[in-house]
């Protein structure tokens, strides 16, 4: 029988197996942060170890970082403290670190792509459960703890139990105005945050393959919002366009032994999944999630649910909960919701197709005098990038605010927080209770439904301009 | 890491499903540099209610913590398995566990114990009408034990004898270093290298 995607990457990592333990896997690329690192290093120095690959090893900052005054110290001294034992466990144990101010510094899911260090094939970790977007590259990458970081660093391999997996099948044409951020959140609405415990997602389908990178690595970004470590894609012709002539992409000779390697990692079609789910393309409108879990989602048009119309218990109370929380009412128009603030960023949507879909409906408007909105690129390239085509202009003149990039207000870990009470519309990954600052009420939307809501003030879709 | 065998303790009840990683520990608590002292954070946004289950003082001593379904979601920070170890507890009861957080307990010696949602309801009831019940969790039969009930719980042989050693992942693996040398010895040459830094 053949072998699925996953399959095949784990297979050619195996570095030991043994019966009744789980195998050890090799690790080609460990991405460091200020937050999940530093009780690494520390118990590296305890045990007298070193970083046994500091080459296939790097460090940025982003999670901590402000988004405002880069160039003065970072005002908040936990914040400070916890950066700069970044740099100097990155000194002192010989790790390449893009500091703020550094033009490759940037979130971490999103810098990695960019210099091209992502790659089909590949093993990639990271202590950040957004691991999971280089997954549409067609490599296997997850979020880790940071034991396993320590693990990575002292060894370059992970001891961990076989995955299943799961085919996600997408097939059909989006309508226009419909993302892959639409797609996602209405996979998590399908499964649940639970639905992919113990898989590793492979997305696939017509609706896929028509997907730019950055599109997949939305979708390969939020497989965790489904419980899923992993999401995969299977490389093709557009990533190895993405790929090329990146700073540490293959070339010469190594690019052709690298494209035949990386042509093979496809699912072989008489392999099996342990479990297959199908989403039609054609059906799919923008999606909005009105809770406090990222898979209490709904097409746009909807109302607010009614949990006593919900059958099972737990899911039930959970909804009750979520809107008190959220202070809304059963029977409500999700497009009838007041919007406080704006949130255009993240790993997930804090790219340059991102900025420029949203500046695209928001060019030659204004943003609605109720709200604020801030749009924080993902990395200082894309913001450079981003400046060179005249977005952040067309953000500036809508009365948007223009920001350095980190992840800001997708955790709220720097200054960039909501007030208790306050909602967002926000293209990042999490509406968790108190995510994007305590008290804060969170709906998680596209690009495109982000900037249609900056312009009217309550949630909308470029339709409704 | 300290061995796991045995522990018995009170429990205490936690009704909710999808406990997620940010509500066990939010993101402000995650800014410290050390291992410690990351019990002021746990479930700190519900910790203000004065009728959250934590603030109730007949489950002061509790050490076990009975979950609902989908414990630990969403953020891979490790500071959730240190803020419920810091405040005491030494193992979570759940019916189903978020994979990164239950690969995260296990590493540190946190246990996680997985029960069917009946079993999880009748050990609820139990707590909830005498908080002194005292629950086993026997790591060496794979048993949780309260009052007249036994529930089996399933672990893997090789998690389960880490665990009962006290052994520390790196060091298991240490032992195998050969392995790894001559694994990379035979790495694609094309993979990407982070050193020397090329730029655009």
């Amino acid at each position: 029988m053949g072998k699925t995607l996953a399959e095949k990457i784990w297979e050619d990592h195996v570095v030991r197996r043994a019966d009744g333990e789980p195998d050890l896997l090799y690790i080609d690329l460990h991405l460091i942060h200020e937050v999940t690192s530093p009780q690494a290093f520390d118990g590296l120095r305890l045990n007298n170890r070193k970083i046994r690959r500091p080459d296939l090893t790097i460090a940025t900052e982003d999670h901590n970082t402000p988004t405002q005054n880069i160039d003065q110290p970072i005002a908040d001294p936990v914040s400070k403290l916890q950066v700069d034992t970044l740099r100097k466990n990155c000194a002192e144990f010989g790790v390449r670190i893009h500091s703020l101010g550094d033009i490759e510094q940037g979130i971490v899911h999103v810098v990695g792509p960019q210099l091209g260090l992502t790659q089909p094939g590949m093993t990639i970790v990271c202590g950040d459960s957004h691991t999971s977007t280089h997954g549409a590259f067609g490599a296997l990458a997850f979020g880790i703890g940071t034991s396993e970081v320590e693990h990575v660093m002292a060894t370059q391999t992970l001891p961990l139990a076989r995955p299943k997996t799961m085919a996600i099948n997408v097939e059909g044409k989006l309508k226009p105005g419909v993302t892959s951020k639409d797609i996602i959140l209405a996979i998590i609405a399908k499964i649940g945050t639970g639905g992919g415990q113990g898989y590793v997602l492979e997305y696939r389908g017509s609706a896929i393959r028509e997907l730019s990178m950055e599109g997949r690595m939305t979708i390969c970004n939020m497989s965790i919002e489904a419980g899923a470590r992993a999401g995969l894609i299977a490389p093709d012709a557009t990533t190895f366009n993405y790929i090329k002539g990146k700073p540490h992409a293959p070339k010469g000779a190594d690019w052709d032994a690298a494209i035949a390697y990386w042509s093979t990692l496809v699912t072989d079609s008489d392999a099996k999944f342990d479990m297959e789910i199908n989403l039609d393309a054609n059906e799919l409108a923008p999606f909005v999630t009105w809770g406090t879990n990222p898979g209490q989602g709904l097409p746009l048009n909807s109302n607010v649910p009614n949990p006593a119309e919900i059958a099972d218990a737990e899911a039930r109370g959970a909804a009750e909960r979520a809107l008190i929380y959220m202070d809304l009412t059963a029977g409500t128009p999700l497009k009838s919701i007041k919007i406080d603030t704006v949130f255009l960023g993240s790993c997930t949507n804090g790219r340059i197709e991102d900025l420029r879909a949203a500046a695209e409906v928001i060019k030659n408007k204004k943003i609605a005098s109720s709200l604020r909105m801030l749009v924080v690129p993902g990395s200082a390239r894309v913001r450079l990038q981003a400046e060179s085509e005249g977005l952040d202009k067309v953000f500036i003149d809508a009365g948007a605010e223009w920001r350095n990039a980190g992840c800001s207000m997708c955790l709220g870990m720097n200054p960039d927080q909501l007030k208790p009470g306050e909602r967002s519309a926000s293209t990042s990954n999490r509406n968790f209770e108190g995510r994007q600052g305590k008290g804060g009420r969170t709906h998680l939307v596209s690009p495109l439904v982000a900037a249609a809501t900056a312009l009217r003030g309550t949630l909308s879709s470029p339709a409704d301009l | 890491m300290e061995k796991f065998i045995l522990h018995t303790g009170s429990a205490i009840p936690l009704r909710r499903s999808n406990v997620d990683t940010d509500q066990i520990i939010p993101a402000v608590y995650l800014k410290r540099v050390t291992r410690s002292g990351f019990e002021d954070g746990l479930f700190s946004a519900w910790r203000s209610d004065p009728e959250f289950v934590l603030n109730k003082p007949e489950y002061a001593k509790a050490s076990i913590l009975v979950a609902g379904v989908d414990f630990g979601t969403g953020s891979s920070r490790e500071h959730a398995v240190w803020a419920l170890q810091n405040y005491g507890f030494k193992a979570v009861i759940s019916s189903r566990f978020a994979d990164i957080f239950r690969g995260n307990s296990l590493k540190g010696g946190l246990l996680t114990v997985i029960l069917p949602q009946e079993q999880v309801e009748a050990l609820w009831l139990a707590i909830e009408s005498d908080p002194t019940t005292q629950v086993t969790v026997d790591l060496e039969s794979r048993t949780v034990t309260y009052n007249d009930a036994t529930c089996s719980f399933e672990l893997d042989d090789y998690t389960r004898w880490r665990l009962m050693e006290g052994l520390d992942d790196i060091g298991l693996t240490l032992r195998h270093v050969d392995v790894v040398t001559s694994f990379e010895e035979k790495r694609a040459q094309f993979k990407p290298k982070t050193l020397p830094a090329l730029a655009e």
